[in-house]
C-alpha cells in the first residue's frame, strides 16, 4: 500500500514536472529587460505590472471621488487581479461588477463621462472586445468631433489585457491594437513593465480623450520593477528609446520591446553592431518624430509586432517611414509579425515573432 | 401583467416570501404546505410536477394607460394632471411649431435646400408629455425623432435650423447631418445616428447622477421599436436594473422601423413586457396623449429619482410621416392606414380639444399661432441660408482635446493644397 502510494506520488510529480516544463517552455519567449531608469526620484516599491495597475487605480479611486471601476467580475479583483483589494477599500459603488456584456460596458463607460464621472472599465479580455467596437468606434471616437466639443467622453479608460500568453489560444491572446488604430479621437496605449504601466495607466485615466489601455497579460506577473511610490505620469503620444546605435531601429510594443531588446543585444554579440530599440508606447496618436529621426540616423528598420502581418499597425508604420525617410533607408523595412492567421493554441511558439525570426530580419536588414 | 392563473401566482408568491423571511439556512429546498421551493442561485422558484411552457399567451397584455379620449376629454377626473394654465398652453404652442418646422424643413429638403430631414408627425405628444414632466436639469439622451423635447427646453428654432444647415453658428460646426441636435446648457446630449448606442450609455450617465451628492436629477432615453432589437437596448434594461439607476427609458413604439412593421420586428407583448423579465418597472402608455405621458414619466421620475428604480415606458403610437425623407412609406403601408392615425389619433387635435374645453385655447387663437409659428420657421430659414459654412480647418479640430502633431501636419498639407487648388474647392461658402 505504501509503496503504491509512493510510486502514485512519483508519478504525479513527474507529471507536474512535465507540465510545468511544459508551461515553461511555452510561456518564455523572451527575457525581461527591466526598466532601470525612473521617472520620479523618490522611494519605490518591487512591483509587477499587476501590482502597478493596481497602485495607479487605487491613486485615482482615492484622489478622485467621482472615479469608478468597473467590469466582468472586477468586484472580487478580477480574473487577473488587477482591482484586487479595491472593492473593499472603496466600495461597492466605486469598484463593481458589471454583467457580462461588452457593449454595455463600454456604453456605459461612455455615460458615466458624460455625466462627469471618471471611468475606468475593464473587458477582461482584448480578444472579447468586439462587441464593443461600435461603442468605442462609433461613439467614444467620435463623442467630442460630432458634439463640437459640447459632449466629449474623454474620462473614460478601457484596459485590456491582451497579447500572448504561452497558451491562450485563438481567443486569449490577439492584440487588437490596429483596429483601434484607424479610429481617430481614440488612444491606444500599450505599456511594457510596470513602470510603463503605472505612469501610462495615469496619463491615460486624466486624459482628455478616451483611451483603451492594452495590458500584455503575460506581463502581469512576470514583469517586476522597483516602482516609484508616488503619483507619475508618463506623456501619452510619446515613444521611448530604450537601447541606441547606428545600424539599425528596432520598433515595438508591449512584450515584443523586450523581445527586441534581446536580439539587440545578440546582434551586438554576434553581429558586432549597435542597434536603436523603440518602445512605440502610444499606437494612436503615434510619435512621428522619434521614430523617424531613428531611422533617418541607422538607414535600417525593422518593426515587430504580434498581431498578424497584413493591416497590422506595423503596415501603417512602414508607410510613413518610407515616406518620411526615403532617401536615407538603406535596405527595405522589414516587418517581424504573427502570421496571416488566427492566434494558434499549441503552435504558438511558431507563430510568434520570436528573437530568432527578428534575428534572422534583421541580419538580412544589415546584409541586404 | 398578471399570469392567467392570478390566483395561484399570488399564493405561490406570497410562498416565496415566507420561504425567504424564514430561511435561515442553506439548503437547496424548503417546503411549505406542500410545495417545495428551490432555492438555486439563480432562481427562487417553486417545483411543479408538471411541463407547461410559457409563452406570449401566458400573460395579459399589458394595458394601454390614457388620460383622454379621442375627443380630449378627460375619462376619468382624478388622473387628470394639475399643470398650471401656461404651461398647457405653453406645451400646445410647442407641439405646433414643432409641426411648422417639420412641414417647412420637410419640403425645403426636397427642395434641395438641406440635404435631409425627419419629421416627427404622430409623436408631438410624446416629446412635449415628456419634456414638461421632468425638470429641466434632468439630463436626455434622444434617438433622432424627438426634437420637441429640444423646443420644449428652449433651444431656439433658429438653434435647431442652424443645425440642419451645417452654418457656421451650428453648434456641432457642420460636422454631423442634419437633426444631429444637441445642447450642453439645457441638458440634450448631441444626437448620433446609430441606434441604441444611446441606451448604455444613459444607464452609465444615470449611475454618475446616483453617486453625486443629494442627487435630485434623473437621464431619461428615447429609443424606438426597432432599436430596442439592438444588443445594445438589452445591455441597458440589464444594467440599469442590476446597477439600480435613476434612468426612464422611452420607447416610441412608432408601429415602423424605416419599412419594418413591428409584427416583423419582434414576437410577444411589445417591448414593455422586457420591462418585468428583467426587473424594471414598466408602464405601457398611449402615446398620442400628451397627458398620459406626461402622468406616466412623472410617476417614473418619481421612481428614479426617489428610490434609484429604473423605469421603462412603452409609449404606443404611429409613426405618420415617412422614415426620413431619403423614404417613401406609401411603398410598404396602405394611405388608408396613415389617414386613420393623422384624422383620430392627432397627438395635437386631442390637446387641442382638450385645452378648448377648458377654455384656454380657441379657433382664433390657433389660427394666429399657427401663423407666427410658420413665419418664425421661414424667416429663420433665410436667415441660416445666407449664413456661410464654418471654415473648413473645423474639419480637423475636436478630434482630440489638443490637435496631435500628425493632424496638424495634414491640416497644413490641405492648406498648401487650397493655396494651389483653390478654384477647385467652394471656399466662398465657408468662414474664413
Amino acid at each position: 500500500m505504501a509503496s503504491l502510494v509512493t510510486k502514485k506520488s512519483v508519478l504525479f510529480a513527474k507529471f507536474v514536472k512535465n507540465a510545468s516544463n511544459n508551461s515553461k517552455r511555452l510561456s518564455s519567449h523572451f527575457i525581461y529587460f527591466p526598466d532601470n531608469e525612473k521617472p520620479v526620484q523618490g522611494e519605490t516599491t518591487k512591483m509587477n505590472m499587476m501590482q502597478a495597475i493596481n497602485n495607479a487605480m487605487d491613486i485615482t479611486l482615492k484622489n478622485d471621488p467621482t472615479a469608478v471601476l468597473f467590469g466582468e467580475d472586477v468586484g472580487f479583483g478580477g480574473v487577473f487581479r488587477c482591482a484586487l483589494g479595491l472593492q473593499e477599500k472603496y466600495g461597492k459603488d466605486r469598484v463593481f461588477n458589471t454583467p457580462l456584456c461588452e457593449q454595455g460596458i463600454a456604453g456605459f463607460g461612455i455615460g458615466l463621462a458624460t455625466a462627469g464621472a471618471t471611468a475606468i472599465a475593464e473587458i477582461q479580455f482584448a480578444d472579447y472586445i468586439f462587441p464593443a467596437f461600435d461603442q468605442l468606434v462609433n461613439e467614444a471616437a467620435k463623442a467630442r468631433y460630432r458634439s463640437g466639443g459640447m459632449f466629449p467622453c474623454g474620462a473614460l479608460t478601457v484596459r485590456a489585457p491582451s497579447g500572448a500568453v504561452g497558451h491562450g489560444g485563438l481567443y486569449h491572446s490577439q492584440s487588437p491594437e490596429a483596429f483601434f488604430a484607424h479610429a481617430p479621437g481614440l488612444r491606444v496605449v500599450v505599456p511594457r513593465g510596470p513602470i510603463a504601466a503605472k505612469g501610462l495607466l495615469l496619463s491615460c485615466i486624466r486624459e482628455r480623450d478616451p483611451c483603451i489601455f492594452l495590458e500584455p497579460k503575460i506581463l502581469y506577473r512576470s514583469a517586476t520593477e522597483e516602482v516609484p511610490v508616488e503619483d507619475y505620469t508618463l506623456p501619452l503620444g510619446k515613444a521611448q528609446v530604450l537601447r541606441e546605435g547606428d545600424a539599425a531601429t528596432l520598433i515595438g510594443w508591449g512584450t515584443q520591446v523586450h523581445v527586441l531588446l534581446e536580439v539587440a543585444q545578440m546582434a551586438e554579440e554576434k553581429l558586432g553592431i549597435k542597434c536603436d530599440v523603440i518602445d512605440l508606447q502610444s499606437i494612436l496618436p503615434w510619435d512621428e518624430e522619434t521614430v523617424c529621426n531613428s531611422v533617418k540616423k541607422t538607414g535600417r528598420c525593422l518593426i515587430s509586432h504580434e498581431a498578424p502581418l497584413t493591416s497590422g499597425f506595423g503596415a501603417e508604420l512602414a508607410a510613413t517611414i518610407q515616406d518620411e525617410c526615403f532617401l536615407h533607408l538603406e535596405a527595405p523595412i522589414s516587418r517581424v509579425t504573427g502570421w496571416d492567421a488566427p492566434f494558434p493554441h499549441v503552435f504558438e511558439p511558431f507563430y510568434l515573432p520570436d528573437k530568432w525570426r527578428c534575428f534572422h530580419a534583421l541580419s538580412q536588414l544589415i546584409n541586404y | 401583467m398578471a399570469l392567467k392563473t392570478g390566483a395561484s401566482f399570488v399564493r405561490i408568491n406570497a410562498l416565496r416570501h415566507a420561504v425567504r423571511l424564514m430561511s435561515t439556512n442553506t439548503r437547496p429546498e424548503a417546503v411549505q404546505n406542500g410545495v417545495k421551493i428551490a432555492e438555486f442561485p439563480g432562481v427562487k422558484a417553486p417545483y411543479v410536477t408538471e411541463i407547461k411552457f410559457l409563452n406570449e399567451n401566458s400573460y395579459d397584455p399589458i394595458p394601454i394607460y390614457r388620460v383622454l379620449d379621442n375627443n380630449g376629454e378627460v375619462i376619468d377626473n382624478k388622473e387628470e394632471p394639475n399643470i398650471d394654465k401656461d404651461n398647457l398652453v405653453h406645451m400646445y404652442k410647442t407641439m405646433v411649431q414643432l409641426n411648422q418646422m417639420d412641414k417647412i424643413l420637410y419640403e425645403s429638403q426636397r427642395q434641395g435646400r438641406i440635404s435631409f430631414y425627419m419629421t416627427n408627425y404622430g409623436e408631438e405628444g410624446i416629446h412635449i408629455g415628456t419634456a414638461a414632466a421632468l425638470s429641466p436639469k434632468d439630463l436626455v439622451f434622444t434617438q433622432y425623432r424627438e426634437v420637441g423635447m429640444f423646443l420644449y427646453r428652449g433651444v431656439t428654432v433658429t438653434e435647431l435650423i442652424n443645425q440642419c444647415y451645417g452654418n457656421h453658428e451650428d453648434p456641432g460646426k457642420g460636422r454631423q447631418m442634419p437633426v444631429h441636435y444637441g445642447n450642453e446648457r439645457l441638458n440634450l446630449v448631441t444626437i448620433s445616428s446609430p441606434l441604441a448606442t444611446q441606451m448604455p450609455q444613459a444607464v452609465g450617465a444615470a449611475y454618475a447622477l446616483k453617486r453625486t451628492p443629494d442627487n435630485d436629477r434623473c437621464v431619461v432615453c428615447f429609443f424606438g421599436d426597432g432599436a430596442a432589437s439592438e444588443g445594445d437596448a438589452h445591455a441597458a434594461f440589464n444594467f440599469a436594473a442590476t446597477l439600480e439607476c435613476p434612468v426612464i427609458l422611452f420607447c416610441r413604439n412608432n408601429g415602423y422601423a424605416i419599412s419594418t412593421p413591428t409584427n416583423e420586428q419582434y414576437r410577444g407583448d411589445g417591448i414593455g413586457a422586457r420591462g418585468p423579465a428583467l426587473g424594471l418597472h414598466t408602464l405601457r402608455v398611449d402615446g398620442t396623449d400628451t397627458l398620459a405621458v406626461y402622468s406616466a414619466v412623472r410617476r417614473a421620475r418619481h421612481l428614479a429619482v426617489g428610490s434609484n428604480k429604473p423605469v421603462l415606458i412603452e409609449a404606443m403610437c404611429y409613426r405618420v410621416g415617412h422614415h426620413s425623407t431619403s423614404d417613401d412609406s406609401s411603398a410598404y403601408r396602405p394611405v388608408e392606414e396613415i389617414q386613420k392615425w393623422t384624422k383620430e389619433e392627432s397627438p395635437l387635435q386631442k390637446f387641442k380639444l382638450y385645452l378648448e374645453q377648458k377654455g384656454l385655447w380657441d379657433a382664433d387663437a390657433d389660427k394666429s399661432w399657427q401663423k407666427e409659428a410658420r413665419d418664425t420657421v421661414l424667416r429663420t430659414m433665410q436667415e441660416a441660408e445666407k449664413k456661410k459654412r464654418p471654415n473648413w480647418r473645423e474639419m480637423l479640430e475636436d478630434v482630440y482635446h489638443d490637435m496631435p502633431p500628425r493632424i496638424h501636419k495634414q491640416m497644413q498639407e490641405m492648406e498648401q493644397h487650397l493655396k494651389k487648388y483653390s478654384e477647385h474647392y467652394p471656399l466662398d461658402q465657408y468662414e474664413s
